[in-house]
């Protein structure tokens, strides 16, 4: 593991993920996470769908900065940004979804470019501006020296720490028990980054793993009247 | 595992292809292929319908089956089926595999009767959906988590849509792994899940670019051209009742809704 990735990683970057739940607001609103076993389930539940195709994507951006960087003749704009975002935009079918995913990911190419600068991260912010989260983290974790491996991990990390967070802090449970089932899921974790494919598979392969829960639960939060976490 | 999920005994793996296409036929869309092969066997119940009949258990573990659908440029065809599919055990896993193209202003509305995971089994279903960039589709899929009282067996459903060549729709839907099953992230306490692609007649207008949720279902826009109607449900009378209410949304004119 690179040492930038603890930077990555940490809730403490300043790239706006405290305001993220990924669900889990709603999911303790209707009462489906109440407690620490279903906080358990749910947690499981995301890291193994949309966790799944953000690890898949992260890792899938971070090698295609590689390969871009392996070709110096390649055209500007390259590695082909605007064909990774559609992929994942073709993965995500909730539109409040998509919103947090995009916003998430404007807020941390903004961090990485100052934190780490990178051609990579300023052709991505050219044809993307506002990249899909996995997109960005991919592209900054490459620009920090990370491996897609690297990238894959701190993509699953990312999909459960917020939202475990956000639901100790509404329920009021014991954050030391939720950092216990965090780390349960460590095994999880290790798996789903190394199912990350090579480069040589075509992105329309990439998982696609889809979870209609979340996305019933990030449509009904984005009408909540009352909502502490924009997602 | 209730006596009639065990296969029939004389039942061998099947390895099966069936096929419709249309053509044009002075302005007119007439079936012009139209290949079945047990246990995939299409009757033609309409001038630009088709029904699946089954003609054998299954589809049974280890079965290969295949289904190309192929509507022409300009052409319309409906694909039903007269009973729902009840995937069983066997040796080893089955495989669906299901490819459509629909051609420039063609319309294809292809909506079976659900796929029920009998306890036991062991599928995966591929679904390969090929769009010219103004043709209209309406892809209902449902996944009923097995018979009454029953557990399912393990299912692997991916769906991978394309409209002009670009992504429009990537999905993956597994079922069988009670952790995951049950959480409130996936299925909850859902006992089906369902999902229709709706790409509209006309482009939508503004009240179609809007998500709507009701009670277990959602009607989301997506990023390219079409609509996805997702539910959930404890059974399958209420999910087809969820999907249609989308399907009814998804579907409206621009300034209807």
């Amino acid at each position: 593991m690179h040492p930038a990735l603890l930077l990555l990683t940490d809730s403490r970057l300043p790239a706006g993920g405290h305001a993220h739940s990924g669900g889990a607001e709603q999911a303790v609103a209707s009462g489906a996470v109440h407690d620490l076993p279903s906080l358990s389930a749910f947690l499981r539940g995301r890291l193994h769908t949309s966790g799944r195709v953000a690890t898949a994507f992260a890792a899938a951006c971070c090698a295609a900065c590689g390969a871009a960087r392996a070709a110096p003749d390649a055209p500007p704009g390259t590695p082909p940004w605007t064909g990774l975002d559609a992929e994942a935009d073709a993965r995500t079918a909730s539109p409040a979804q998509r919103a947090a995913s995009r916003i998430q990911g404007r807020l941390l190419l903004r961090v990485a470019r100052r934190v780490w600068p990178a051609p990579a991260l300023d052709s991505l912010a050219l044809a993307v501006p506002d990249p899909h989260h996995p997109v960005a983290l991919g592209a900054a974790a490459h620009a920090a020296g990370a491996s897609p491996g690297d990238a894959a991990l701190a993509a699953a990390y990312h999909a459960v720490t917020g939202p475990a967070t956000a639901a100790a802090r509404l329920l009021g449970l014991d954050p030391v028990e939720v950092h216990r089932l965090l780390a349960d899921l460590a095994p999880d974790l290790k798996e789903l980054a190394s199912l990350v494919s090579g480069p040589e598979t075509a992105w329309a392969e990439l998982s696609a793993h889809s979870a209609p829960a979340l996305d019933l639960l990030a449509e009904r939060h984005a009408r909540a009247a009352v909502r502490l976490f924009v997602s | 595992m209730t006596a009639d999920a065990l296969p029939p005994a004389d039942r061998h793996a099947m390895r099966a292809r069936a096929f419709v296409a249309t053509s044009l036929s002075g302005g007119r869309t007439v079936v012009s292929g139209l290949g079945s092969a047990p246990p995939l066997t299409f009757r033609q119940t309409g001038a630009r319908t088709v029904h699946l009949v089954s003609t054998a258990a299954g589809p049974l573990g280890g079965d290969r089956l295949r289904l190309d659908l192929d509507v022409a440029p300009g052409t319309s065809l409906d694909v039903g089926s007269v009973a729902s599919t009840l995937v069983l055990p066997g040796e080893g896993e089955s495989h669906l595999l299901i490819t459509a193209r629909v051609g420039a202003g063609a319309s294809l509305r292809f909506a079976p009767e659900p796929t029920v995971l009998a306890a036991g089994c062991a599928h995966r279903l591929t679904v390969r959906l090929a769009l010219a960039a103004d043709a209209r589709v309406l892809w209902r899929e449902e996944i009923v988590f097995g018979r009454y009282g029953e557990r399912p067996g393990r299912c692997h459903a991916r769906f991978d849509a394309t409209s002009d060549g670009r992504p429009l729709l990537r999905q993956e839907h597994v079922v069988g792994d009670p952790a995951l099953d049950t959480s409130s992230a996936i299925y909850g306490t859902a006992r089906c899940v369902g999902t229709t692609l709706v790409t509209p007649l006309v482009t939508p207008g503004p009240a179609c670019r809007e998500a709507v949720v009701g009670d277990g279902v959602a009607v989301l826009p997506l990023a390219g051209p079409g609509v996805l109607v997702s539910a959930l449900a404890p059974d399958a009378v209420a999910l087809r009742d969820r999907l249609e209410w989308g399907e009814a949304l998804a579907s409206a004119p621009s300034g209807a809704g």
